[in-house]
């Protein structure tokens, strides 16, 4: 029985969901650099963070987090319409970008630990906050680059307890 | 004789794109109706008949197989094509759908020649 998923597994899974959705709906550039895991307190953020969770046997949280203006790149490149400020439009298509690229990642990971559940995307637009999965140890952070904008995915996993403990929450946001 | 559409997801920005997905493609295409989840899609459906349903899986009161199964248990809309555009990749959900009635399956991401594709072999 599998017990762990490895940062390099997880690192693998959202590169190649992250190339596949670059190179199909948004026909972007996309370069990645080494991934890293995140133990201690994230840093904050100024920007948007869109969250899916995995819910199941193995249940965690995906994160995606850039600038307000990737996301109007990613929206403008989605959409196929310029966007200049960040928008209910803007928000919308970061949490479908999040969406797929979670969902994909949840389909690779689906052939190893059985059938997964996927949430619906919440996206956050804000400025000096932090978001944080109750009873995770570690995110693994994979950071891309698309021409000038520097962006990252995260992603948490692990098995599920039974008795309802350690269970990955997504819905955790300080204000700092 | 024109085909009226109707494109079930909780994302705006999808519903955008296959919206535009659907006027790209070469078929006779009439009214594109838009719902945002299976609730809003059997209202809409009471007062618009549509020649075929786009619908995702995914999707808050409502979510495309309990919509695929209330559809195809219901003389009215059981022969109106559906098909699933979705993140949902494993093998037992596409399973799932295509047991339940739909005729075919997009995973998201798509481009929108694998839509057109999709749409030719089914009208």
């Amino acid at each position: 029985m599998i017990d762990r998923i490895s940062s390099e597994e997880i690192a693998a899974a959202i590169r190649t969901a992250s190339q596949e959705l670059f190179s199909t709906m948004l026909q972007l550039p996309l370069e990645d650099s080494p991934f890293y895991d995140e133990t201690s307190e994230p840093e904050s953020i100024d920007g948007v963070v869109a969250l899916v969770g995995i819910a199941g046997s193995w249940t965690g949280t995906g994160r995606i987090a850039c600038s307000p203006h990737f996301a109007c790149r990613l929206a403008g490149a989605l959409l196929m319409q310029p966007y200049e400020s960040v928008n209910e439009d803007v928000l919308d298509a970061v949490a479908e970008v999040s969406n797929m690229i979670i969902g994909s990642v949840k389909t690779i990971f689906e052939e190893k630990l059985g059938p997964l559940a996927l949430s619906i995307p919440t996206v956050i637009f804000g400025r000096n906050y932090r978001t944080r999965s109750s009873g995770v140890p570690k995110w693994t952070v994979v950071p891309f680059r698309t021409d000038g904008d520097t962006w990252n995915i995260s992603f948490c996993v692990i098995p599920t307890k039974t008795s309802g403990q350690h269970i990955a929450r997504p819905d955790v946001v300080l204000a700092v | 004789m024109p085909l009226d559409v109707l494109i079930v997801d909780d994302s705006a920005a999808i519903r955008k794109i296959l919206h535009r997905v659907l006027v790209q493609a070469e078929i006779p295409l009439g009214k594109v109706h838009e719902a945002s989840d299976g609730v809003d899609a059997l209202e809409k459906l009471k007062t618009e008949k549509v020649g075929l349903i786009l619908s995702d899986i995914n999707m808050p009161n409502m979510d495309g197989i309990e919509l695929l199964t209330k559809l195809k248990a219901d003389d009215a809309y059981k022969s109106v094509p559906i098909v699933m555009v979705t993140t949902e990749g494993s093998q037992a959900k596409v399973m799932q759908a295509l047991e339940l009635g739909a005729v075919g399956y997009v995973r998201k991401p798509f481009t929108a020649e694998q839509i057109k594709e999709k749409l030719a072999g089914i009208i």
